[in-house]
């Protein structure tokens, strides 16, 4: 009877530990900020929508800043990237830390000439790919208008299989005020090239809901 | 709308074609009255019969239920009350050894007392030595006359003297002899009193014993007609059930509010031990974590109610020897305090993560950093219940060994009353049927009414002439 209970429990064990599980219920958000001239300006929103995301995030989770500037595809170009501790404690200090390198950003943030963003999203990609998220965001912070140094290639298809891809205060430009379509176009362009690479495409204008970013 | 065209008999006119088809319709339904109407009743018998055996089946079902509910109901009762008497018995025997005991001393204690009383009184009843039997004849003596002769008188006024003297030592010592009689009866008043008392405890006791006894008659009359399986044993047995079971559930209720604060104070903590990003299926590590610590907490609360004899909900337990039963007792008890302790010192780290927290979040907003409110309070208060709520959810044993008793009377009764209305309704169905064929047969008839009015009218003129007949021909005869 004895020995009977003992291999219950001992099966009971190995069951529990033998088929963890295997779903990672963990956030991956990458985020990309456009310091091209028009859009500096912006910075500050983006900064206020970090604070929100870190303080949203859970343990676990990971999540990375970068800037879009003339060559994106980069690891350069990452400001602060952390994937945060299982414990609580921890991760309040990791996202003190990351609070820090970011305002050390904005503080110093300077413009530049050319926005790769086709770039900063396959940087995205491979960022959270290698992270091991169950869900994934690219979260684009900017007028979604490219402008890319001449010779750069990037007019080709973009794998975002599985990533949510949230474009964020996309700013009107000054041309989209004579014809509105050239912003409708632009938009409607991204989300061609995320749907078409598996991807998801939502935009968020209003950012007094900043709870819709992260929303499924 | 048009017609299809295989129902188009008269081409170019759908109307007509539409009443030949009728025509011929009602016609084809006159010549298959007769079966029609066999099939529709036997169609409707069937249905009629399979429910009402439907209807009987799930009948003999709830009237099974309601026996085996009786069953439960009784043998609950009996138990009760065997536990009942049982327990006035303990508590005649503990007062028969705690008064009891100690009657021989006190009948000891009464002999005592009673011989000493009997002895100061067999001294104060000693009457005083009397008088000499020669005091009387002096007396005469002295009493004569003296006629004159002074000798005489002299001699009989000595013995007047002499007889006074002894009257007057006489006195002297019945006055003695009363005194020390009323001293011991001065004495007899303390063992008097102390004789009362010790009756008048003896009294209490024996009125006691009296009240348990009447206690145990009622109790006895109750057991007996549970044995008896009496209606009114039973009625007052579900009632007392579904009280039971109302009560049990509200308590239960209140224990699971406690519960869940006790979950909230440790889910967070926990976190910080088995990590907060690790799920088990769709379940946080942590929060999983917490709910097995409360639950391993009313685990072991049943254990010491058991181990208590407070609550019945395991025999093993309940059978167990008086020196095995302690040790579980010791053995549980120190586990819920093992436990409490842990959840105390958890709800001090949820408060000291909670403040983290809070001040991360008033960094991030980019507001001024709040002070905090330096209160220990809050933290105490948070650790007292961390350590309080395990002992707390012990008792919910009581509730949760009164609810699972009385829920199956109350489920048993349920599902008698379910049986109840599924009969009622199969029933009700099988009769619906029965109705609703003699209405299809007279629909039936409805719709071919032209060749039955005609069929009337035939028959009608037979009879009449049939009877025209039978009239001409006793005329004529």
């Amino acid at each position: 009877m004895k020995k009977l209970l003992a291999m219950g429990l001992l099966s009971v064990l190995l069951l529990v530990s033998g088929c963890p599980d295997t779903t990672s219920h963990s956030q991956g958000v990458y985020m990309l900020l456009d310091s091209s001239g028009t859009y500096k300006k912006e910075i500050k929103r983006a900064q206020a929508i970090i604070n929100y995301l870190l303080g949203t995030l859970q343990p676990g989770d990971s999540f990375a800043v970068a800037r879009i500037d003339s060559a994106s595809f980069s690891e350069k170009d990452i400001i602060a990237k952390m994937t945060f501790d299982r414990r609580p404690s921890m991760t309040n200090q990791q996202k003190r830390l990351f609070k820090q390198k970011v305002d050390e950003f904005v503080a110093k943030v300077r413009g530049s000439a050319y926005t790769d963003i086709t770039g900063g999203v396959l940087q995205a990609v491979e960022y959270l790919n290698e992270t091991g998220a169950g869900r994934k965001h690219i979260l684009i912070f900017s007028d979604l208008k490219e402008d890319l140094v001449k010779g750069q290639v990037r007019d080709f298809p973009i794998q975002v299989s599985e990533c949510k891809v949230v474009a964020l205060n996309v700013t009107k430009l000054r041309t989209d005020n004579i014809d509105p379509r050239e912003y409708y176009k632009r938009v409607d362009q991204w989300k061609e090239r995320v749907e078409a690479g598996g991807g998801h495409w939502r935009v968020v204008n209003d950012l007094e809901r900043l709870e819709s970013i992260l929303a499924d | 709308m048009s017609l299809p065209e295989i129902l188009i008999i008269w081409p170019g006119s759908p109307v007509l074609s539409l009443i030949i088809e009728f025509v011929i319709a009602i016609l084809l339904l006159y010549l298959a009255r007769g079966p029609a109407h066999k099939a529709i009743y036997s169609l409707s018998a069937i249905i009629h019969s399979g429910l009402r055996l439907m209807a009987r089946s799930v009948l003999l079902g709830e009237k099974r239920v309601v026996e085996r509910n009786k069953e439960v109901l009784l043998a609950t009762g009996a138990k009760a009350a065997e536990r009942l008497i049982e327990r006035e018995f303990y508590r005649v025997d503990a007062v028969v050894k705690r008064d009891m005991s100690g009657y021989p001393a006190l009948q000891h204690k009464l002999g005592d007392q009673i011989a000493r009383i009997d002895e100061d009184y067999r001294e104060s009843t000693e009457v005083p030595v009397p008088s000499p039997d020669w005091v009387k004849a002096v007396d005469t003596l002295a009493k004569l006359p003296s006629k004159g002769d002074s000798w005489i008188a002299n001699i009989l006024g000595e013995i007047h003297k002499t007889a006074q003297a002894q009257y007057k030592n006489t006195m002297e010592e019945y006055r003695k002899a009363v005194s020390v009689r009323h001293s011991l009866l001065e004495k007899m008043m303390p063992y008097w009193r102390k004789l009362s008392q010790t009756l008048d405890q003896v009294d209490k006791t024996i009125i006691g014993l009296h009240e348990r006894s009447k206690v145990i008659d009622n109790r006895m009359a109750e057991y007996e007609d549970i044995r008896n399986q009496s209606d009114k044993a039973v009625r007052m047995m579900t009632s007392s059930a579904m009280t039971q079971f109302f009560i049990s559930a509200l308590v239960l209720l209140i224990a699971i509010g406690g519960a869940v604060i006790n979950f909230n104070l440790i889910a967070l903590p926990m976190s910080e031990m088995v990590g907060g990003g690790s799920y088990i299926g769709n379940f946080k590590t942590s929060n999983i974590a917490a709910l097995v610590i409360i639950l391993v907490e009313v685990a072991m609360g049943l254990y010491l109610m058991e181990s208590l004899r407070i609550t019945h909900l395991f025999p093993v337990i309940g059978h167990m020897d008086d020196k095995m039963r302690t040790r579980m007792i010791w053995v549980t008890f120190a586990i819920l305090l093992v436990l409490a302790g842990v959840e105390s010192a958890l709800a001090f780290m949820r408060d000291r993560i909670a403040a983290d927290m809070q001040a991360l979040r008033h960094t991030l907003a980019t507001m001024e950093t709040a002070q905090p409110v330096g209160s220990w309070i809050p933290t105490v208060g948070q650790m007292v219940m961390g350590f309080i709520l395990p002992f707390a959810l012990t008792f919910v044993a009581i509730p949760l060994e009164s609810f699972v008793q009385s829920s199956r009377t109350v489920f048993g009764s349920a599902v008698a009353s379910l049986l109840r209305l599924i009969a009622f309704a199969l029933r009700l169905l099988g009769n619906v049927v029965r109705y609703m064929g003699e209405f299809l047969v007279n629909l039936y008839d409805l719709l071919i009414f032209p060749p039955l009015w005609l069929e009337n009218l035939l028959r009608n003129k037979e009879q009449h002439a049939e009877v025209s007949d039978i009239i001409v021909k006793e005329e004529v005869s």
